[in-house]
């Protein structure tokens, strides 16, 4: 399919184009009020009428934007390797449990720490031990869920299981709730919140290497992603080793969605809605084209809805979550009245 | 005279699941340009058989040869360049395009991201025109009837490229007309292009009329033999329970007793 792959040049000049225009609103748009002109000169170094904007847009806005490329496009990517791996158009990291479980592991990290009051002894609550304990938990459940998916070829009984580890989840995390401390409860419920900001550098960088890891593993996945698209009796007859191959796209899908959530919150619709969207544009099945497209879109998505957020020229800033689900949801009902069927 | 040369060879075979055997003593060999149908009632054990011979479930006893290598030899990816498959269950993907279907069929052969060389893409060409698919290239496979999908998938099978080829009951949900088009263009694919084709089937006098060879799956002997032989030793008068159909020997059909 190399000629598609040039066919497509042109949307992937178009993707990258907007991304950038979308990058530059984002970072030209916050609480704070910075003429256009001045946020150019203070990206090239230039002059600017007051010091402070160059911090803000240098030590604040930069990473944000960047933040929200990174979860959006991995979002995005472990949405579409999910859709693929179980064979089913509603499958993502919030349907599939997967972003319950990262919750899971931040709540009893963030919440429990007053339980196991070890924890808090050693300071563990640093960011490095916020995105294991988030990233094992989305683990767990993605295994589970793979489990239950060798054994139940159903994929509504998969998505419903998902469902029930989402509830599942809630609840421990109510009773853990039940039992922390205001302050904790506070951290946790604005994390949950989901907010692509207030990542240091350091912070942005440790998240940029994992999702980086995981692009690798799609990319590296993504002949075995195609094979896929004819199901798993016939990847294998197509020398595809099942064990393998799942077990290299649920690490990818884990990397990504268990990372992100840790670093940026459960951030929902953006991993199932995204791969349906470039599919729109992008009519091909063919995952050397779609691992990219749906990367692109994501990160652009992802940006305008942080810029939405932000309530340009306001003080306050709206949780990211509220947004990503009111775009999200109704983009999944029109697809779905328009084409009457979620195809994958 | 050329050397005989055996495509694949099945000895003393059991088939089924851990527990218990669906069906034993399997015996049969196939060369290039034959075309052979597996007959046999509901539940004998024909898909499991075509399953266990596409390396899709283990066997419990006995040897299967392909190409005169034993199926556990081999490692997923040269076993792919032996042997396709056409499997009854739906593809995963009906957004799929019929090309993007045919195309994966390479897969065997492509490098680790599944770029296209000139072989390969000579390969598509040939399969696509073989089955004169040229008009539908470009449509959705959700787009397409019972009979084109299974044309195209039988179209994608060839594309891979291997000695050997299974389809799981390729007639089941065709009319008539199809069903016939469908068995004809396997009896073409085996004899223009030396393949050795085997499937399941419940068109038992289609397969008479159009097969090389018949395996029949009764639960005890499992006779193989050109389809003449088969009729000559009687063997399809006990395949049903007598009060219910007929084998009429001198049609080669079933009839229903009134």
């Amino acid at each position: 399919m190399q000629s598609k792959a040039k066919s497509y040049q042109f949307s992937f000049i178009l993707l990258l184009g907007v991304l950038l225009f979308t990058w530059f609103l984002n970072i030209s748009s916050g609480s704070v009020n910075i003429p256009i002109k001045s946020t150019f000169s203070a990206l090239f170094n230039g002059e600017v009428p007051i010091d402070s904007w160059k911090y803000i847009i240098w030590n604040y806005r930069i990473p944000k934007a960047f933040t929200a490329i990174l979860v959006g496009g991995g979002l995005a990517l472990s949405g579409l390797l999910m859709q693929t791996l179980f064979r089913n158009p509603l499958a993502g990291p919030f349907v599939l449990g997967i972003s319950s479980g990262a919750s899971l592991g931040a709540a009893l990290l963030l919440l429990g720490s007053s339980l196991l009051s070890g924890f808090a002894v050693f300071g563990f609550l640093n960011d490095v031990s916020l995105v294991i304990a988030a990233s094992l938990g989305s683990f767990l459940v993605l295994l589970i869920v793979m489990l239950v998916a060798n054994r139940v070829r159903d994929t509504m009984a998969l998505l419903i299981i998902g469902l029930m580890f989402g509830s599942v989840t809630s609840a421990i995390v109510s009773v853990l709730a039940y039992f922390s401390d205001a302050e904790q409860l506070q951290r946790f419920i604005f994390w949950s919140y989901g907010s692509v900001g207030n990542l240091s550098w350091n912070q942005l960088i440790l998240l940029a290497s994992i999702v980086f890891i995981g692009v690798l593993l799609s990319v590296f996945s993504i002949k075995k992603l195609n094979a896929f698209l004819l199901g798993e009796n016939y990847a294998q007859s197509l020398g595809v080793s099942l064990k393998k191959s799942r077990l290299l796209i649920i690490i990818a899908t884990g990397l990504l969605a268990g990372s992100i959530t840790a670093f940026a919150g459960p951030i929902a619709f953006v991993g199932l809605a995204v791969p349906h969207l470039t599919r729109q544009l992008f009519n091909t099945m063919e995952h050397k084209i779609l691992v990219p497209a749906v990367f692109f879109y994501g990160a652009i998505l992802m940006l305008l809805c942080d810029t939405i957020a932000q309530l340009p020229n306001s003080a306050s800033v709206l949780p990211i979550n509220a947004i990503t689900s009111l775009i999200g949801a109704p983009v999944v009902i029109w697809l779905l009245v328009r084409k009457r069927k979620l195809l994958f | 005279m050329e050397e005989q040369k055996t495509t694949i060879e099945v000895k003393s075979l059991s088939i089924g699941y851990k527990n218990y055997a669906v069906a034993e003593n399997i015996n049969f060999e196939l060369q290039p340009k034959e075309l052979c149908a597996i007959i046999g009632v509901n539940g004998i054990g024909k898909s499991t058989l075509l399953r266990t011979l596409g390396k899709l479930q283990p066997k419990l006893s006995g040897e299967i040869l392909v190409e005169k290598q034993l199926l556990e030899n081999y490692n997923p990816s040269d076993f792919a360049k032996q042997t396709s498959v056409v499997l009854t269950e739906p593809i995963a993907s009906k957004n799929l395009t019929v090309k993007e279907l045919i195309t994966l069929g390479r897969q065997p052969y492509t490098n680790w991201l599944g770029s296209l060389t000139a072989t390969d893409k000579k390969y598509i060409v040939e399969s696509i025109q073989s089955f004169e698919l040229e008009e539908f290239t470009g449509k959705k496979c959700h787009e397409l009837s019972d009979g084109q999908l299974q044309r195209v998938l039988i179209a994608r099978a060839m594309a891979q490229d291997t000695p050997l080829i299974l389809l799981d009951e390729p007639t089941t949900h065709l009319d008539l007309y199809h069903k016939v088009q469908i068995l004809k263009l396997l009896q073409q694919l085996a004899h223009q292009y030396s393949k050795t084709i085997l499937f399941t089937t419940h068109e038992i006098d289609l397969a008479i009329q159009l097969c090389d060879k018949i395996l029949i799956l009764d639960g005890q002997e499992n006779p193989f033999a050109p389809p003449c032989e088969l009729i000559k030793e009687g063997c399809f008068n006990t395949l049903f329970p007598s009060e219910m159909v007929k084998f009429d020997a001198k049609t080669g059909t079933f009839k229903v007793n009134k």
